[in-house]
Order: structure tokens, then C-alpha cells, then sequence
């Protein structure tokens, strides 16, 4: 009967049993290894019968504190899997010279650097510079949660089911092999007619759509929820520098839907915007993805200064210098992203004035930076500075990425770029400054705010150790990077003809390994900590000395952050509430409105990826029938008024109660 | 900036002194739900703006194929406007019902938004049909890729509309006008309007001056 | 153009580059003119650069370690947060070295722009008057790289050469998807892209064998898509000329057959090459079956407007046999499959 192989054709489109890579050893003994800590971490759930709590929650929570966590934990797994796909590179590269092809055939490399590019901006930085805005803005502004808490966890549960299509990609069929920007034609559906970059678009467009309405969510939650008395020139800066990237992002983000929208209706329609033929045309691609991939890197970059500003002011008793400064620089920085992209395609021929004016304009964002170190530097002058573990790796960021910054100055030069584009000294310049800003920033805020999210400091020695083998790791792996990019090596290359480049490439191995041995460091120290809890317990909520107003709740905060809304007078507001002698209110309390948990977000987003799934393996009935049900689940969601409820005082006092025990007994 | 007053007692040093830090008074935020969805919105001007950014770069890649000119029927695309622009004014109608509380005269002027708005889509869809039969799809030229994808998304979120017309109708019907649904019917108004606006560009850059010399 | 102190600095580096075993930094020490420029702009802007990095990183450690906590001797002003002389210093400082930079960079891009014909050979001697530029025609194909030597009527595949201290003019396209022509020794790179032409001049001015290949990750045989760049004296250029000579003759059919894709292709030399080959590899028409872009763009250009229906249009201005038309007149549909299959 020809009716049953139509209709399995109709249902499963193009997915067959050939999907599942059994023939390849290294993704074989992945998915057996991922399938055990899978079912480990199923059976200590099962044992500790935290399903209920880990539903009620975690998963159904529409508190700005657990989704926040949440994103980071999301961001420090998708670390190890795109540090995975590094370390593959480097075993690789550090081999294949001459007659020796390495162990990676081309055919699974460009896979694995396509899929570290990807998961390492969308799935590791992003989410963890989200994570932090999340947890850390509406505490800085005195505000109890975001100003739409729903569409907070909806959008946690986008990115995670983002980050789902890209991991699922590893055991069901292949990821793209065209870059982690994917470039048409050879992105098109002529040189790439498989699943690859279909599972890419889906899983950017799934999480896309998060980080669009998380955009949203803080900016107006910025405008419009700031405690009585906080001008905006009282905010913290890592209030401002949050602000300025969630307009980066309801700015930049939608050109990314829109323009792989056009590529996958060229793919799925057979449209001709980036075709060859009948009028298309690539350039157009370059040009509109660069529009959004600059801001991008500044969405990233803007979050790490802004703690970065915190940090030092903060570990030096100092106020921050020059505060109207630093906010006119991270204006200045945001606006001028917008008029740089081209220098990502210098060597695309437009004239020499195009290229010459790009080139300036992005030389002048260095200018704004450039104050921003200074004030960091005057900062640090003539204050007292104590070497905690997110003042190492502040330091560490303030040396390195000036190096950074100055290679893509460089860089920007477009007759240097015309010899060093796309080279690996171009990859070390990204590098530099991805892990010597962003990174760098990141462990600084995640060790920062980690005793106010979990009522205990990290470990300060595992915490050195990490940051030491990062830091000494990373020149490791990426000086000889610059050595090889200036010697004229180009990069996403599997296999090298010259000998003597191999020792580079032992050196940038070695690299590797050291900052394995960070991630592993800091692993440990995550247990150790948490073991050692007791010992390294924050008890006063202020175990830094604080200057914004998260260090006047206790560690972790209650649910409701602060049982009455603080009115601020001065910039650094818990610092001039110290000051000027402040006391907290132990009676008196008020009811408390408070946003309820909710499953809507978790089953948007899981119908959601069911369609993308459908989408790519052209399961057309499963995508409609998925696509249908999320509007119908969205429509009727809309239909529940019953989204509040109140925090008894009788509660509240009871928080507060336990807080002042605690506080008195640990004078 | 507002030091309460309020004579509850908030133990240890003062009334006064405490009261300077804190409002005891049950701070409530403003509301952002407007605020958010005018954001949403501008970030949906700029899909659309790629859009006509890649209507403008592709726009006259014909690939020897038929132009604007040889295929927009420009009289339906004028009675096509005119439902849309309509239907603005009738949601427009509708607002100023719901300001007077008038939630039956309200539903009447939405229903009739609704029909304009698909009677808009309606039209829209009869004319691709009759492009893609006659063998004039999306898949021609980058020209028609890119008319089908500017004019379909501006279609596609009408029809969006006109799904979210039909919900809050339904629960204004169940609801009533409270504040929740006045607030839902602010967004929906900027949402439709924004789509008038919007097609006043797509009417202008791809039917006019596209179909005329 | 380049400072005397910068040539210091230059030797300095060159000199501890050399130290370092098998440090050969191709790009800081180029053997073609334009790539020597560009050098040198990347060490000069570097150098420009150090004048501030340099101070701000040895101000961090200093700072960092004076100023910590156990050090009481260190002067602690925590309110302290503000002056507006250094917030000039600061603000101006990086501002002067941007407005350098950005000179050089204006005068620089203008000067090395690919397209512009050199003026010069080297640093010491301007291009002659009665010199004409070699041309050569690029195409990047799925993984190797043809090379056509339109005033020679000879092709050779995965192997460039030219005579020394003679301007070079490449044009470029690719058959397929987007590569980049590198030689790093003779000048900078530039896209190769399908469906268009880019330029580049560069010139030679020392034998050898030089490196070149895609900067433009390509698919599956990106890697194993390299060339030598052969630059010898105009004799041996000559003879390297007559060898090829020997070779079959690139027909149109033979280059078809060239855009398979295909990886790690032995050099090979063609003979003569079909007329207007490389314009019709550029038109994407070397399949005579189909329109030439060139074409297309004359017909979009010169659209009628309004009147004439679609369907007349298309079987018209396509200049195609009233047979292909099918009984529907749906000529589009049987045009769409060939044209975009490539």
C-alpha cells in the first residue's frame, strides 16, 4: 500500500531513522554520557521528591530573583558545551599539519566552530547577562519585581528552548556548517539543503523572540518602577548600563528576526532575496546581520562595565568617579553602535570613503571607552582597595581588554583589516575582548551577587584559582593567535600544510587547558561552597559593604524584596542611607501585591519549540498543529484575570521578624 | 521625595528620622503596560523597516520578469486602502464608546473594524492568488519575493488583529470595561493604527511608485 | 609616509620577531608593495595606539597595588569623585590619538583603496607611463581557484603567477558562494562574490613562492583551498606562459565541469580559454541556455510601464523559444528550475 509510506513521509517529513549519528563515535559516547547525568539528575530529583518544588518554584516562578538564576545556570551549562566544542577545535588544530588530517573530518569541524559561535553569544552570554540584569535591576531600583513578570519567565523559557533546538541538533540530524553567522549563498538552500542551518534559524528565532520582549521588560521596568526619589541620574550604573542595553536590543534584535526570516523564506519558499540568481542578493545579509551583530557585542559589553563600575567602586570605598561622565560615555557607546557595522566587511569592496568613514566612526567609540577605564582607574585612585575575588577579575579585565580594544582599533584601520580580516589575529581581537570584557565581568557580578541570591559567599580560594587560570590561560591560548593572524593563518581552517605553525597552536592548547582548569575551579568551587556554607554565610545582607540599595535587603532577599519601597536621596543610595543613619523598620507592615507563579510561560515556550521542530524537519502537520495550539494556549491564557495576590502583613512580619533574630545575633 | 507622614510606628529612633528612607505607604509602580507595548511596537517598525529596506535594495531586480507596473491593479488596490483606512476611523469610534463607557455601542464599532479588516484581507489574498497562478509568486524575482514578504507580514499581522479583535471582544463581553481590558483595547488601537500607518508606506513606496512611471 | 621612529620601532620588532624561533610574520614583512604599505600602517597605528595603552595599563597595576587596603600610607579620599580638569584629560587624550588615527586612516584607504591602480611600484619607483597592468581573472569555484589570463588565452587552476615589479589588475568573482582572494605577501584581500566582479592591484617585487588562498570560510573543502602565488622575473614568466600553453583549451563545457565541486585539485593548465569566458562566468551564463545577468539588470532597467501584461513580457523579453512556453503559458515555471539550479 503506498498510503502508509505517504502518510509517515507527511507526519515525519524529512526526519528518518538516518537522523541519529550511531556511525559517530564521539557523538555516540556524548549522547550515552548526557543520557546517564540525565537520568542521575532525573533519579536525585525523583529521590528528593523535588519535582513539586522544582514545578511550583522554579519552573512556574515569575520572580525576577529565580529567573534570574535561572539564566545563569542555563548560561554556565551552555559554557561547558560550547567550551566542549573549543577544546575539540584546539585538539584538532593542534594535530592536523601535512599527512596528518586530524580526527575531526571537515564535515563535523565546521559544525563545532559553527555551533561554538552560536551557543557561546545566544546561549552562554546573553542568557548570563540577562541572568544578571534580571536579579540584580529591579533590587538596585528599589522595585519588587519587573514590570511584567509573566513575560519574564515566558522569555527565560524561550532562550532555554533555544538553547534545546541547538543541543537537540548534537543527536537528531546536524547543525549548520556555515559559520555562526551564516553567510547566503553558502547558507542558502542550494549549498546547504540539509537540517543544519534550519535547526540554526529556528533555535535563534525561538530565542530571539525572549530576549526581545526581556528587552522590553527592563526598559520599562527602568522607566517606570524606580523608588521615590531616584532620578535617573540617581540610578546605579549598572542600572544604567542595563537600561542602555535593552534598548540595544529592542533596537538591534528585531533586524535578526527579520533578516532570518528572509533566509528561511528563501529556504522554505524558495524566495530570492540572497539567492545568486533572479535578483537576489547576499550583500544585503551581510549588511543587515552586521546591523544587528554590532550592537549585539555591545549588548554584551555594556552589562560587564556596568558591574565592572559597581565592583570598583564598591572594593575601593570609593564613589564611582565621574558618574555623569560614565553615563554620557554608555549613552554615547549605545548610539554610536548603530553607525559602525560595516567595519565587519571592510574587504567587501564598497569605496574607499565608505570604508574610511566606518572605520572612524567605529575608532571614535573608542573614545567613550576609553574615558570609561580612566574613571575606572580614578576611581581605584586615593581609595582603599580590597583584592576580593571580583576585584581580581576587574583588574585582570582592565589590562586586557585595553589590549583587546586596541587591536580592534586596529582593525578598524580598513587597509589593516584588508590584511588581517577573517585571519586568527582577528579571532584573538574578539576573544580578547569577549572574554577579557565580557567573561571577566560576568564571574566578577556572578561571585558579586552570588551571597545576595544565595545567602553565602563563594569560596574566595577556589575563586582565585579559577580567575588565575583564566586569566593566565587566556594569553596562553590567544597571544599566539595575534602571531599566527600577523604570519598570514586565516581562520575556520581544519587542517594546516605548514609544520611550523604547530608550536603556536601547542601554546594556544595549552591555553585551552588552563582554562579548563578555571571552569573545573570554579566548578569546585561552586561545591565547595555550598558545603561550607555555614562558614561563609552572609548574615547581614551587606557582606561587601554595599553601595546600591540590593545590599539594604537581606541574603537571600524575601519574595516581595522590600516590605516597604526605600526613597532615595542621593546616588548610591544604601550607601548615603549607612551614612546618614538609617533604621530599618521592624513594624507597620502592609499588605503586599504580588504577581502569581504560572505554567503559561513554560507551555508557550515548549509549544513553541514543538512547531520550530516540526518547522525544520518539515513535519508540516506537527508544526501547524503546534503553531495552532500556541495561539490558541496564548488566547486562553489571555483569558485568566486572576494573575495577583496579596502577601498577608502577618507574613510579611513574620520575614522581617526572622531577618532582625538573625541580624542581632550575628552583631 | 515624598516623606510620609504617616504616624505608624516604626520602632527604635524617631518616626521622623526612619521615615525619611522608607514609604510606608504601599508603594504601587505606575503601570508600564502601554509604555511596553509602544516598545513592542517600535521594534515591529523596525521588522517592517528591514522590510522595506530589502523592498528598496531588491525592489527593481525584476530578472526579466514583470515590474509593478505590469502587475499592480491599482483601482483594488485603492478599494483595499480605503477598508483599512476606514477601519481605523471605526476602531477610532470605538475608543471614544469605550471613554464614555458605552460597551455596547463599543462592540458594535469593533465588530465593524473586524469586517473592514477582513474584508482588507480578503482582497489582499485574492490578489496573490491571482499573482501566483499566473505563475507570478514570491519564487519570480526578488522583486516579487520581496513584495509578497513586505505586503504578506503587514497582512499577517492584520490578521493577527483582527484574532485579538475577536478575543477582546469576548472578554469585554465577559468582563466588562474594566481596567485590564481598557488597557488591552488601548494597546489593540495602537496595534491597528500602527498598521494604517504602515500600509500608508507600503501603499506609497510599492503600489505607487511602483506602478506609475 | 613612514617616520623615521616608527622605522626604528619597526626594526626593534622585526628584530625580536626574528629572534623568536620560526617567527616569520609574513605580514609585517610582505614582498609586495601594497601589502608592505598595509604593514606598515598596522605597526604605525599600533605604535600610535601604545601611547595610551601602555600608561593605562601600568597605571592599573600601580594604582591597584599602592592604593590597597594594607598599605596605610596611601592617602584615602572617599568622596572624592569628581574634577574637571581630568575629565578634559581624559575625554582629550584618546580624542587626539583618534584624530591621528583617523587621518592616516582617510588618507590611508584612499591610497590603498584595492581599486585604485597603482601609481607606484614600490616605494622608491612610480609605475612608468607606457606600462600597461597584467590582467588576471579570478574565479573561486567549490574548493579550488581558476586563474585566466585574458591577454595571454591561457587558464591555469590552483597556481598564480606574474613577473615581478609589474602592477598586477585582478578581477575576481566566484562561481558558487562567497570566498576571499588572499595573498598575504602581495597585498591585501578582497570578496569573492558570485554574480559580481571586484578589483584588486597589487604588484610583486620579489621572486619566490608565495601563499595564497580563501579568507572565506566556503564549505566542506575550505581548507584544502590553496594556491601558490609564483612570483618570478619576466622570463621565467614567459615561460611559465608557454608551459601552460600546452595545456587543453577551457571551453565552456570544461568549465561546467570545473564547478563540481571537487577538493584538493593537482594544478593544471589550460591552453586557450573560450572567448568572454570570464564575462560570462561573472553573468552566470557560461550555460548558454541561460540569460546573462547582464542582460536581466538591461531589461530591469528598462522596464515598459504599465500596459503590457505580464505573460506577453516574460515570453518576449526572455527571447525564448515559443515551444518552452507551455500550454498555460506558465513560461516562468519552466524557466525557474533551470535558472536556479545552478
Amino acid at each position: 500500500m503506498s498510503e502508509q509510506p505517504d502518510l509517515a513521509k507527511l507526519v515525519f517529513g524529512r526526519l528518518t531513522w538516518e537522523a541519529i549519528p550511531l556511525h559517530d563515535p564521539i557523538l555516540l559516547t556524548t549522547f550515552v554520557a548526557v543520557a546517564i547525568g540525565g537520568v542521575a539528575i532525573v533519579a536525585a530529583i525523583t529521590y528528593f521528591r523535588a519535582w513539586g518544588p522544582l514545578w511550583r518554584d522554579w519552573i512556574t516562578s515569575i520572580d525576577h530573583k529565580k529567573i534570574g538564576v535561572m539564566y545563569v545556570i542555563l548560561g554556565l551549562v551552555m559554557l561547558l558545551r560550547g567550551f566542549s566544542d573549543a577544546v575539540m577545535m584546539r585538539a584538532q588544530q593542534v594535530v592536523a599539519f601535512g599527512d596528518a588530517m586530524g580526527y575531526l573530518p571537515p564535515h563535523h569541524y565546521d559544525q563545532i566552530f559553527t555551533a561554538h559561535g552560536v551557543i557561546m553569544i545566544f546561549f552562554v552570554a546573553m542568557p548570563l547577562v540577562t541572568g544578571l540584569m534580571n536579579f540584580a535591576v529591579p533590587l538596585q531600583i528599589g522595585a519588587r519585581d519587573v514590570a511584567f513578570p509573566f513575560l519574564n519567565n515566558f522569555s527565560f523559557w524561550m532562550t532555554a528552548c533555544g538553547a534545546g533546538l541547538v543541543m537537540m541538533s548534537l543527536f537528531v540530524g546536524e547543525f549548520a556548517r556555515t559559520g555562526w553567522l551564516a553567510y547566503p549563498p553558502l547558507s542558502g538552500i542550494i549549498s546547504s539543503p540539509d537540517v543544519g542551518v534550519d535547526y540554526y534559524i529556528w533555535s535563534l528565532q525561538v530565542a530571539g523572540v525572549g530576549t526581545m520582549l526581556s528587552g522590553v521588560n527592563l526598559i520599562a521596568t527602568i522607566v517606570k518602577m524606580r523608588a521615590p526619589g531616584m532620578s535617573m541620574m540617581k540610578m546605579p550604573i549598572f542600572t544604567w548600563t542595563a537600561l542602555c542595553t535593552n534598548v540595544l536590543i529592542v533596537a538591534a534584535f528585531p533586524v535578526l528576526t527579520a533578516v532570518l526570516a528572509l533566509l528561511s523564506l528563501d529556504r522554505y519558499v524558495g524566495t530570492n532575496f540572497f539567492t545568486n540568481d533572479l535578483g537576489g542578493n547576499p550583500m544585503m545579509y551581510v549588511n543587515l546581520i552586521w546591523i544587528w551583530g554590532h550592537p549585539e557585542v555591545y549588548i554584551l559589553i555594556l552589562p560587564a562595565f556596568g558591574i565592572f563600575s559597581e565592583v570598583v567602586s564598591t572594593f575601593s570605598g570609593k564613589r564611582l568617579f565621574g558618574y555623569a561622565s560614565m553615563v554620557y560615555a554608555t549613552v554615547v557607546i549605545t548610539i554610536l553602535s548603530y553607525l559602525v557595522w560595516l567595519h565587519h566587511f571592510f574587504t567587501m569592496g564598497s569605496g574607499a570613503s565608505v570604508n574610511a568613514f566606518f572605520g572612524i566612526t567605529t575608532m571614535i567609540i573608542s573614545i567613550p571607552t576609553g574615558a570609561k577605564m580612566f574613571n575606572w582607574l580614578f576611581t581605584m585612585y586615593r581609595g582603599r582597595i580590597r583584592f576580593e575575588t571580583p576585584m581580581l577579575w576587574t583588574l585582570s579585565f582592565m589590562v586586557t581588554f585595553v589590549v583587546g580594544g586596541m587591536t580592534g582599533v586596529l582593525l578598524a584601520v580598513p587597509p589593516a583589516d584588508f590584511v588581517l580580516h577573517n585571519s586568527l589575529f582577528l579571532v584573538a581581537h574578539f576573544h580578547n575582548v569577549i572574554i577579557g570584557g565580557v567573561l571577566f565581568g560576568l564571574m566578577a557580578g556572578i561571585t558579586y551577587w552570588f551571597p545576595k541570591a544565595f545567602g553565602y559567599k563563594l569560596d574566595p580560594f577556589w575563586g582565585k584559582c579559577s580567575f588565575w587560570f583564566w586569566t593566565i590561560g587566556f594569553y596562553f591560548a590567544f597571544m599566539p593567535l595575534y602571531v599566527l593572524g600577523l604570519m598570514g593563518v586565516t581562520r575556520r581552517l581544519s587542517h594546516f600544510d605548514d609544520a611550523s605553525l604547530q608550536i603556536w597552536f601547542q601554546f594556544a592548547a595549552f591555553g585551552a587547558f588552563l582554562i579548563l582548569l578555571g571552569i573545573l575551579s570554579f566548578i569546585v568551587q561552586l561545591v565547595v561552597s555550598f558545603r561550607r556554607r555555614a562558614s561563609l554565610a552572609d548574615t547581614t545582607g551587606d557582606p561587601w559593604n554595599g553601595r546600591t540599595l540590593e545590599w539594604s535587603t537581606s541574603s537571600p532577599p524575601p519574595v516581595y524584596n522590600f516590605a516597604f519601597t526605600p526613597i532615595v536621596h542621593d546616588s548610591d543610595a544604601w550607601y548615603d542611607m549607612k551614612k546618614r543613619g538609617h533604621v530599618r523598620p521592624v513594624a507597620g507592615f502592609v499588605p503586599i501585591h504580588m504577581p502569581k507563579n504560572t505554567a503559561a510561560g513554560f507551555v508557550l515556550a515548549v509549544l513553541s519549540t514543538i512547531c520550530a521542530f516540526g518547522m525544520i524537519w518539515h513535519m508540516w502537520p506537527v508544526a501547524a498543529a503546534g503553531f495552532v495550539t500556541l495561539i490558541v494556549a496564548a488566547i486562553l491564557h489571555t483569558f485568566n484575570y486572576d494573575r495577583e495576590f496579596y502577601i498577608p502583613a502577618e507574613a510579611v512580619l513574620r520575614a522581617e521578624d526572622a531577618r532582625t533574630r538573625l541580624l542581632a545575633s550575628h552583631v | 521625595m515624598s516623606e510620609s507622614t504617616a504616624s505608624v510606628a516604626l520602632g527604635a529612633v524617631g518616626g521622623g528620622q526612619a521615615l525619611r528612607f522608607y514609604d510606608s505607604g504601599g508603594h504601587h509602580p505606575e503601570n508600564g503596560t502601554l509604555l511596553g507595548f509602544w516598545l513592542y511596537l517600535m521594534s515591529d517598525c523596525l521588522v517592517f523597516t528591514c522590510l522595506f529596506a530589502a523592498y528598496g535594495v531588491l525592489g527593481r531586480n525584476y530578472a526579466g520578469g514583470p515590474s509593478g507596473a505590469d502587475l499592480f491593479a491599482l483601482p483594488l488596490v485603492a478599494v483595499n486602502t480605503s477598508l483599512l483606512l476606514l477601519s481605523s476611523i471605526t476602531y477610532g469610534f470605538a475608543m471614544i464608546e469605550m471613554q464614555r463607557k458605552r460597551q455596547g455601542a463599543m462592540l458594535i464599532w469593533l465588530a465593524l473594524t473586524g469586517l473592514l479588516g477582513a474584508g482588507f484581507i480578503g482582497i489582499e489574498l485574492h490578489e496573490f492568488a491571482n499573482l501566483i497562478h499566473e505563475g507570478n509568486g514570491p519564487q519570480r524575482s526578488a522583486f516579487l519575493s520581496s513584495f509578497f514578504t513586505l505586503v504578506g507580514t503587514h497582512g499577517l499581522h492584520v490578521t493577527f488583529g483582527i484574532v485579538w479583535l475577536l478575543t477582546l471582544m469576548a472578554q469585554v463581553a465577559r468582563h466588562g470595561l474594566i481596567a485590564a481590558n481598557r488597557r488591552r483595547l488601548m494597546c489593540l488601537s495602537m496595534f491597528w493604527h500602527f498598521l494604517d500607518v504602515i500600509w500608508i508606506g507600503v501603499f506609497t513606496f510599492v503600489y505607487l511608485m511602483g506602478a506609475l512611471p | 609616509m613612514v617616520s623615521s621612529r616608527a622605522i626604528g620601532y619597526l626594526l626593534v620588532l622585526s628584530l625580536s620577531c626574528t629572534m623568536l624561533a620560526g617567527c616569520d610574520m609574513v605580514l609585517l614583512r610582505p614582498s609586495g608593495y601594497v601589502a608592505a604599505q598595509q604593514g606598515h600602517l598596522v605597526v604605525l597605528s599600533t605604535l600610535l595606539m601604545l601611547l595610551i595603552v601602555v600608561p593605562v595599563i601600568a597605571l592599573t597595576l600601580v594604582f591597584a597595588w599602592h592604593y590597597r587596603e594594607s598599605n596605610a600610607a596611601a592617602r584615602y579620599t572617599p568622596e572624592w569623585d569628581h574634577s574637571i580638569q581630568l575629565e578634559l584629560l581624559i575625554w582629550s587624550a584618546p580624542l587626539l590619538i583618534i584624530i591621528g588615527l583617523g587621518a592616516l586612516t582617510w588618507i590611508g584607504t584612499h591610497t590603498l583603496d584595492p581599486y585604485r591602480s597603482l601609481t607606484r611600484i614600490d616605494a622608491k619607483r612610480p609605475v612608468p607611463d607606457d606600462v600597461e597592468p597584467l590582467n588576471i581573472e579570478v574565479v573561486a569555484l567549490d574548493w579550488k581557484w581558476l586563474f585566466i589570463y585574458p591577454d595571454q588565452n591561457i587558464a591555469v587552476m590552483n597556481e598564480l603567477a606574474a613577473p615581478v615589479d609589474a602592477p598586477i589588475h585582478f578581477k575576481i568573482t566566484a562561481s558558487s558562494v562567497m570566498n576571499s582572494f588572499f595573498v598575504p605577501a602581495l597585498a591585501g584581500q578582497i570578496y569573492a562574490m558570485p554574480g559580481m566582479a571586484t578589483s584588486l592591484n597589487a604588484v610583486i617585487n620579489r621572486p619566490g613562492e608565495y601563499e595564497g588562498f580563501s579568507a572565506n570560510y566556503s564549505g566542506a573543502g575550505f581548507s584544502a583551498m590553496r594556491f601558490k602565488f609564483l612570483g618570478m622575473s619576466p622570463a621565467d614568466f614567459d615561460g611559465w606562459v608557454q608551459k601552460a600553453k600546452a595545456g587543453a583549451e577551457l571551453s565552456r563545457g570544461s568549465y561546467m565541469q570545473l564547478e563540481q565541486p571537487s577538493e584538493r585539485e593537482p594544478v593544471r593548465r589550460y591552453g586557450g580559454v573560450a572567448p568572454d569566458l570570464f564575462d560570462a562566468i561573472v553573468n552566470r551564463c557560461v550555460d548558454q541556455g541561460k540569460m546573462c545577468l547582464r542582460e536581466m539588470m538591461a531589461m530591469d532597467e528598462h522596464r515598459p510601464s504599465g500596459g503590457r501584461p505580464a505573460r506577453e513580457s516574460i515570453a518576449l523579453n526572455l527571447g525564448l523559444d515559443a515551444a518552452v512556453c507551455k500550454a498555460d503559458n506558465s513560461a516562468a515555471g519552466d524557466l525557474l528550475p533551470s535558472v536556479y539550479r545552478d
